[in-house]
């Protein structure tokens, strides 16, 4: 679905992603991970096309993104922070949202009734809460039905009622057949949403296979465990990393 | 592009600095029409005044509005929409309201009382110094990740074109007296978006024998259908220019 070529990415002379070679495949669910600064963000805003790489190429659907912006019609995207037009009305980016992607008519407006946004679609939007902005992002993400679900911390900054009700919702969507990538840095979270652990660090990856496989590797019973023990090889650079890369 | 134009517009329309600038120009020229009857005197006032603020509130405003719409840039740039549209958008709907606001400003007084060839000259001019010092504000703002910079380049660009330029070719002209010197002010006048608006205007107004010898090459350059072609040519150039590059940087900037 999403294959990842070749790419370089630097900001001035920091190298945030080098030769970087990445699989996603649809019917999947993957967890992005990885140290604060590691490239996650950058990498999932290269794949949107906010940041431009400066070398390699990434195809989605078989097709460069570089050449045509319509696969960000397949896409359904959650913001760490969702920044929005401070001006307008809940109700208004709506519409806005719906306008933008006009070949889309079945809407899944589920969030937005299961988040309560209904109740206040008249609110201006700069008048909302960091936690009521997430929700917004969230709903927003799911309103196309979209094939890939890319949710860049989704439940930072909700409440626990908020949050079953977003992991319930990915949950579904997982079932359904539809790639999804979620970042996180809540591991319990993570290994209830997602089948397959990517563990990026320094731009490169680190890890890239099945949770089941990264326990039996590590040698850890529990999720937490393995990924710390993954974090501290990593850290070390420990030169048999390599075998860890096997996917 | 018509709907992120639509939107871009629905946004900038809201912020009240569109109403208070027209409200501004609409003032100034309804002061300037009850000075004077002369038609020539009032384009003359209203063009000094003009010359100064409209490239400054352009510049200003292009740079504040590209900053505080920065959310919606990103917001559109995830969805299935061109980049070059999302920017053409934005710098159209700043360019859309700034003339807007001189047409309701400017235009209104005129309806009311009169206006000739030389009122409709000067607010062309007008908003072709609108769209230079817009399109020169967004080049800035995409070449920087800081507001307060970007607003410091752009007031930069108004000082040096509005007040340093002048002053360094007068003191060419000075240092070089005795050498002819009609071809080089001329062509110093085309580096300057400020000096070519301010004499397509006073040829106009048929004031150049005011200005002694160069005046008089001013007038027969700019007086035919030649040389009001070159010098609309070469607005033109110092509107897309800087529109150009900024499209280009853009098309390659990290949000």
């Amino acid at each position: 679905m999403i294959s990842i070529q070749h790419i370089h990415k630097n900001f001035g002379k920091l190298k945030v992603l080098e030769d970087f070679n990445l699989e996603f495949k649809s019917g999947k669910s993957y967890a992005l991970m990885g140290p604060n600064g590691s490239g996650k963000t950058t990498l999932i805003k290269i794949i949107l096309g906010m940041v431009i790489p400066t070398q390699g190429e990434v195809w989605v659907k078989d097709k460069p993104i570089s050449q045509s912006e319509s696969y960000r019609s397949l896409i359904g995207y959650m913001p760490q922070i969702g920044r929005y037009p401070e001006n307008i009305k809940m109700k208004q980016l709506f519409a806005m949202m719906k306008d933008m992607r006009p070949t889309q008519k079945d809407y899944d407006e589920e969030l937005i009734e299961a988040f309560g946004l209904n109740m206040i679609m008249d609110k201006a939007m700069h008048t909302l809460s960091g936690g009521t902005r997430q929700k917004v992002s969230a709903a927003l993400a799911f309103l196309f039905r979209p094939e890939i679900l890319i949710l860049d911390e989704p439940t930072a900054g909700l409440d626990p009622i908020s949050v079953e009700i977003l992991k319930t919702k990915i949950m579904q969507t997982r079932e359904s057949g539809k790639l999804v990538i979620i970042t996180s840095h809540i591991l319990s979270e993570l290994e209830e949403l997602t089948n397959h652990a990517i563990y990026i660090h320094e731009g490169k990856v680190v890890f890239n296979d099945s949770i089941a496989e990264l326990k039996e590797i590590t040698g850890k019973e529990r999720f937490s465990a393995a990924i710390a023990s993954l974090m501290e090889w990593s850290l070390k650079k420990n030169p048999d990393l390599k075998i860890l890369n096997h996917a | 592009m018509l709907k992120l134009l639509k939107y871009a517009l629905y946004d900038i329309i809201q912020s009240r600095f569109a109403i208070l600038y027209t409200l501004f120009m609409l003032l100034v020229a309804i002061a300037v029409y009850q000075v004077s009857e002369d038609m020539s005197k009032v384009s003359l006032s209203l063009l000094n005044i003009m010359l100064m603020i409209v490239p400054l509130i352009s510049a200003i405003f292009a740079t504040t509005h590209f900053f505080n719409n920065l959310e919606f840039t990103e917001l559109m740039l995830a969805q299935p929409v061109k980049r070059s549209h999302v920017f053409l958008s934005q710098i159209i709907a700043v360019v859309v309201v700034l003339s807007l606001a001189l047409i309701l400003g400017f235009g209104v007084p005129m309806l009311i009382w009169g206006s000739d060839m030389t009122v409709l000259t000067l607010l062309g001019i007008g908003i072709s110094l609108s769209i230079v010092f817009a399109s020169m504000a967004f080049l800035a703002s995409v070449s920087t990740r800081d507001k307060a910079k970007a607003i410091g380049i752009s007031l930069s660009i108004w000082i040096y074109f509005s007040l340093i330029y002048d002053g360094l070719v007068l003191y060419m002209i000075y240092s070089f007296a005795d050498y002819p010197l009609e071809k080089v002010t001329l062509a110093l006048t085309f580096l300057n978006p400020v000096d070519l608006g301010r004499i397509i205007m006073l040829m106009q107004l048929d004031i150049s024998a005011l200005m002694g010898y160069t005046g008089a090459f001013f007038a027969d350059f700019f007086g035919n259908i030649k040389g009001i072609v070159i010098s609309s040519g070469i607005l033109i150039l110092w509107m897309a220019i800087p529109a150009y590059f900024s499209m280009r940087r853009f098309a390659k900037k990290d949000f």
